[in-house]
Formats: C-alpha cells, structure tokens, sequence
C-alpha cells in the first residue's frame, strides 16, 4: 500500500492551494453564520442596509461549495498522490488548471452574491433570476472539479496499468469512488445550468421549466452531500486507524461500503421534494425506498469504526463490555476532532431517517430543523474530520509539525465546537419541531404567539453561533500556525493497514464498467417515468423574477 | 465475502428497522391516504386571476361540513390573508402561486406544501380543535420573504 | 483463504462485544428518534 511515505513537493503545492482556499472560505462564510444567528435572535440588525439574504447565499455557497469543494479535491489529491505515487506532470498541470477554473469561478459567483445581484441563495431555485455571471462562476467551479476529478481517474488508471491484477490502494479508490459520484451527478446541475438557467437569464428564452430545475437540481443536491462525507469516510476507514495504533477493520467491506454509497446516494434526489406538486406519490415513495438504502453502509460504517477500536483497546489490555474506550488517545486533536464528528454523526443521521420518511418530513419540511440537521451532519461531522485531518495533513504538506500547544489548541477547538452546536442545532431542532421555517430573516408573524414561542431557541441559536465563531478563529489561528509558522520538520501522513485476520479484497470491486451500470440503471428506474411526465404535461413556462 | 458473526446481527437488526419504517410509512400512505401533498393540476401562472377557482379565493362550502380552501400565494402575500373555519370542518386546501415559488405552512400542524408556478397543490385536513393557525412561507422567496404570512381561525 | 478463516474465528466473537453493545445503542437512538417525530406526526393527523 505504501507507495511512497512523503508527498511529492510539487504534489504538496497543489494540494495546499486547494487548502488555502477551502479556509479563507471558512473565515469569510462562518463571519456570515455568525451574522445570520444573530439576525435571527431579533436583537441585532445588520448595518448600512445589507441584506439577511446576502448574506445567507455568501453563508451557503461559501461553505456548501467551496469549503467543501475545495477542501475534499485538496485531500484527495495529496491522497491519491500518496498512496498510488507521484503524478506525472501532465496529471499535476490539469490538476492546476482545475484549481484555477474553481478559484476563478467562486470569485467570480462570490462577486455578483456581494453586489446584490444574486440573493438567490445556494440552491438558485428559479424562477427567482440571478445575474448571468453568478451562473457563469458556479458552471467554473463544476467544470473545474470535473478536470481535476479526471486528473485523478487518469492517474488511477496509470497505476492500475502498471500493477496487473493488483488490487489498488485503498485511499485512492475511494477518491476515485467519490470523483465518479461527483462526476455523475454534477451532470444534473450542469444541465439546468447550461440548458435552462443560462441561456434564461441572458435573456436568450423567456420561460423556464420550474420543476425540471429543480428536480435536476436535486438530482445533483443529494449525491452533493455525500460527497462532502465520503472523504470523512475516507478519513475514519483508512487513517484513523493508524493514528491510533490500530489497524484497519476490513479492506473489503469499507470498499463495499463506498460501493452502496455510489449505487443509492443519486436515485434519492425526490426526498427533497417530497412535500412537491407534479410528482406522482408513487415515484416519492419509491425515492423513500432507495433513500433508507444509502443508510446501509453508514449502518456498516458505525460498525466497522466501533470495531477498529474495541480492537485496539483489547490489543492493549482492556477488559470489560467498554474498557476500550479508555484505552483510546484522547490527548491527539488528530483523533479527537473526528471522533466527536463521529458521535455527532448518530442524532445527524437520526434526524435524515425522519427527513426521508415522506409523512415525518411534512412535520420538518423547510423548517429550521432541517438547517439543523445538516449543521450536524456537514458542520459538525465532516468539517472536524477535516479540521483533524488539516492537522496533520497541513504540516505534512508544508513540512512543519504540529507543537503540543497546538494540539492542546485542537483539542479545545474540538470542544468549543461541540458545545457551540449542541446549542445551535440541538435549538435548531426543536424550533423546527415547533414550525420555525429555516431561511428565514428575524419576524414575529404579525405577534402571532406560536411565532413568540420561538424567539428563546432563536437567542440560543445566536449563543451556539457565536461559540462557533470562536471554534473558527480557533481553527484558523491553528491552520494559519501549521501552514507558516510551526517549526520545520517531518509529520507523517498516516495510511492504515488491514488487520491480519481480514480477508482478501475482491478484484471485482474495481470492474468499473458494471459499478457505472448499475449506477445508471438505478438512476434510470428512478427518474425516467416521473421526468418525462414532468415535461410532458409541463404547465406553460415562467419569466425570472428579482425580488430582493 | 467474510463478515463477523456481531456485525451480521446488527445488519440484520439495522436493516429490519428500515424496512419497518418504510412499511408504516408505506401502509399509512397508500392504504389509509396519508400521502405527501403531490398536487398535480396544471396552471398558467400568469392567468391565476381569470382561473376559477383562484378568480374569486376564499373558503367555499362543498358538502356537509365539507370545505374548499382556495388561496394565492404572491410576493409577499396570500389571498385571502384571514380565513374563518367552522371547528369540525373538512377542509381542502388549493393553493398556487402567481410569482416564483414559495412555501405554505400553517403552524403546528401536518400542512407544509410547496406552492410552484404552473401548480397548484393540495392537502385536506379536518380541523378539529378551535383556535389560531399561522400561515407562513418557508420557502425563501426574496426581500419580504419573512413577511408573508395569513391567519387560520378555527371557531365554533 | 481456508487459513484466514481459521484465524479469523480464532479472534471473532470473543472481542467484539462493546461494539455490539455500541452499535445497538446506536439503533436504540434512531428508533426512539424516529418513533418519537412520528407520534408528533400521528398527533398532528
């Protein structure tokens, strides 16, 4: 597996440039997150007239795109270059033209969101009409991520090339899981991009098919989310394991794992839209079906993370049902900030089996509970396991390490983020239980009482979100610190290895051609009847709208 | 493929659970009509206002003690923006928009419906108990999205 | 392949109780979640 220990300078560079972005991102969208909860608690009004919408669509895309984005293509390719070896040159120079089309896209949709000329929000749900050029920047940043995704499939190939019949390195075929999942489901945002909205709000057609929008939209919305966990995934299957002395539980069933995520995290897109017209029940409850399936390798994953540990513990001595866990190195921010993403990962995932059961979700629909719920899932789950990851990922990069005030600085970062949003999203849930709607600027309804019944979760959300705000500045004080000042020096990029009396990894994991196949016929079962019947008996189109 | 014996019993255990969830969803929605509001009468969205019903919006008597509610969702309102419900009603819920999208939730209760130009949705519920309802649009819909709201009175 | 298993039984079973124990307190968790927002739902019928 252990191709080369270190990775290459060159390869090191592209990598911490994606980095750099995915933080300056964190710094600018978390100011607005702070922003927001403080709206929110109605004792706070922005300045000089700025929108609540401005910055909720800065808030959004800086953090759902580009911190993510940014961030998981930057992992990958320091992984991929890890585990399968250097790039060549031509693979490390379209990973750079990739980095610069995303860079040069998020400037560009971060400019017309600053102008006031795309309050749309991160979904760009039409008819509501952004400028042309918020468009333009968003198709950069995909175009950008698909160059930089078949940078990495042609490296993958290389290597497959030259090792015949070798299974090949785990971290890199779960990149390369993650950048066809990414791969096949971006095509959804591009086409309403490219074919609807674009050539929309050019002004080259008038009209707009609303629900076509969204339903591709969504089509590429669900699958998103799993791209940001996936690397998280990554991340607890093949490196957690090392940090912590341990070895990694089974090679095949985290392979298979991934698998299922990429077999039933796109047909599931109507579970965002389950509360939608011009979509039969029939074809929502179907999406409800394969929805509760891409819960099955999460089911495995809890399994397989619990194992790895309890394994190690016993390795080391502990005795009793749960002695392991003391066994466990609570001192390493390396291990502790995933770990608590990880435990945050079980209220995440209970509150997703309610969104996607069609009758809870009329309960939760839109109301701040779902803001909770992927503040759990995203903003707590994955970004500490990147934030543990940055901590050695960052130094190993920039050929520094990590001092022991620093790690003890990553460990309290690690707390104050758990208590910021046990406080935010744990209030966001119950708002929401209540009907507070989520993208919503401070109101009282008219002093409607149930509205008034709201308002002290809504100051414990601006509690929770300044906590946050410091977990940030923590945060960045962190990466700053490993990126430019720690002392100079070697860190290692940790890779596990399989445990002894793990089995064998298949080939026919990797057989490429029936893993796409079956991909796309799921999609096809899913999809096809109710999306012809869309455009068939579509209602008469709509003109865009500028309502902010 | 080799898995241990513990694993295969949470996975039998794990995925039973789905599977019950999905059946009580399932039975509850196709046996017994709880389905998810799936409007899918068309509309032209520029014509609401010449469109029976949405030409005159209100609440009308259908049948005993069987209602229609019909209401237009816009940038930033809903006509009308009060409405009276005798307790005990059934009442059918039509609601469209003339603008972009906007949602339509009344507070507390099962009602949380997309409203999409070119649509109009549908969801039917008896209102039992009397009482105050708040509309709201909890689906961001530009500058005055916040704003819009109505009010359900439930009386005896 | 034949070797492996014998291995594998060899450590099976005997360790892996806590994270039996875990991952069943997890199920527990997403039932009662579930199960409660469903009684809300069935309230608000």
């Amino acid at each position: 597996m252990n191709e080369t220990l270190k990775v290459d300078r060159r390869d090191a560079k592209l990598a911490l440039a994606h980095i750099y972005v995915a933080f300056i991102a964190l710094a600018l969208g978390g100011l607005a997150g702070l922003l927001q909860t403080l709206v929110r608690s109605g004792k706070f009004t922005l300045p000089a007239n700025i929108s609540y919408y401005t910055i909720l669509t800065t808030h959004g895309v800086l953090l759902g795109l580009v911190l993510t984005t940014f961030f998981i293509i930057g992992f990958q390719f320091a992984a991929v270059s890890r585990t399968a070896g250097t790039f060549s040159d031509r693979v490390r120079f379209w990973g750079w033209i990739g980095f610069w089309l995303m860079t040069i896209g998020t400037a560009m949709t971060a400019f017309f969101i600053l102008i006031g000329e795309a309050s749309v929000l991160y979904t760009f749900y039409a008819p509501l009409q952004a400028h042309p050029g918020f468009y333009l920047g968003l198709t950069l940043v995909v175009v950008g991520s698909w160059i930089s995704g078949f940078a990495i499939f042609a490296h993958y190939a290389r290597w497959k090339k030259e090792h015949p019949s070798q299974v090949s390195p785990l971290l890199t075929f779960m990149a390369v899981v993650n950048m066809v999942l990414w791969l096949v489901c971006s095509l959804g945002v591009a086409a309403t991009v490219l074919i609807q909205l674009l050539p929309w709000s050019l002004g080259l057609v008038d009209r707009i098919n609303v629900l076509v929008s969204r339903t591709l939209f969504w089509y590429f919305g669900h699958p998103l989310v799993y791209f940001w966990l996936l690397p998280a995934y990554m991340i607890w299957y093949a490196i957690i394991p090392k940090i912590i002395g341990g070895k990694i539980f089974s090679d095949s069933l985290a392979r298979l794992s991934f698998i299922l995520f990429l077999f039933f995290s796109i047909p599931v897109g109507f579970h965002h839209q389950l509360m939608e017209p011009g979509v039969e029940p029939f074809w929502k409850y179907v999406q409800v079906v394969l929805t509760f399936m891409v819960a099955i390798p999460s089911l495995m994953t809890a399994f397989a993370m619990f194992a790895t540990f309890e394994m190690y513990g016993r390795s080391k001595g502990a005795t009793g049902l749960f002695g392991w866990l003391r066994k466990l190195p609570w001192g390493d921010a390396r291990f502790f900030a995933p770990f608590v993403g990880m435990l945050f990962f079980i209220p995440a995932g209970a509150g997703g089996l309610v969104n996607a059961s069609h009758q809870l979700n009329q309960v939760v629909h839109n109301t701040i509970w779902v803001t909770g719920h992927f503040h759990l899932t995203l903003a707590t789950t994955v970004v500490l396991t990147f934030f543990g990851a940055a901590y050695w990922l960052i130094p190993h990069l920039s050929g520094r390490v990590m001092t022991k005030a620093m790690n003890r600085l990553a460990i309290i970062q690690t707390i104050v983020w758990a208590i910021g949003m046990a406080f935010m999203s744990g209030s966001m849930h119950f708002a929401g239980l209540l009907g507070a709607p989520r993208r919503s600027a401070f109101s009282t309804y008219g002093n409607s009482p149930q509205a008034l019944e709201w308002i002290p979760y809504q100051i414990a959300q601006a509690v929770g979100g300044t906590i946050l705000f410091i977990g940030i500045i923590l945060v960045l004080v962190i990466v700053t610190n490993l990126a430019f000042f720690a002392p100079k020096g070697e860190t290692e990029f940790p890779v596990g290895e399989v445990a002894e009396t793990a089995e064998r990894t298949p080939l026919a994991m990797e057989n490429w051609k029936l893993l796409i196949s079956i991909t796309v016929a799921l999609i096809l079962i899913a999809y096809t009847i109710p999306f012809i019947d869309m455009i068939q008996n579509a209602p008469p189109g709509s003109k865009g709208y500028k309502l902010w | 493929m080799h898995i241990h014996k513990y694993e295969k019993i949470w996975l039998i255990f794990g995925i039973g659970s789905l599977f019950i969830f999905l059946t009580i969803v399932g039975v509850s929605a196709f046996a017994k009509g709880n389905q998810p509001p799936s409007g899918l009468t068309t509309i032209d969205p520029e014509k609401v206002d010449q469109t029976p019903p949405f030409n005159k919006p209100g609440l009308v008597k259908t049948g005993d003690n069987e209602y229609q509610l019909n209401m237009v969702a816009s940038a930033f309102s809903y006509t009308p923006a009060q409405v009276e419900i005798p307790k005990g009603a059934k009442v059918t819920i039509n609601v469209t928009t003339k603008d972009v999208i906007h949602g339509f939730e009344v507070v507390g209760t099962n009602i949380n419906m997309m409203v999409e130009p070119g649509y109009v949705n549908s969801f039917t519920k008896t209102f039992d108990k009397t009482g105050e309802y708040t509309i709201l649009c909890n689906e961001y819909c530009g500058a005055g999205h916040h704003m819009m709201t109505a009010r359900i009175k439930v009386v005896d | 392949m034949a070797n492996e298993k014998i291995k594998g039984k060899a450590t099976e079973n005997s360790n892996l109780k806590g994270t039996l124990a875990s991952v069943f307190l997890l199920g527990f968790f997403l039932i009662f979640t579930w199960v409660s927002v469903y009684f809300l739902f069935l309230e608000r019928l």
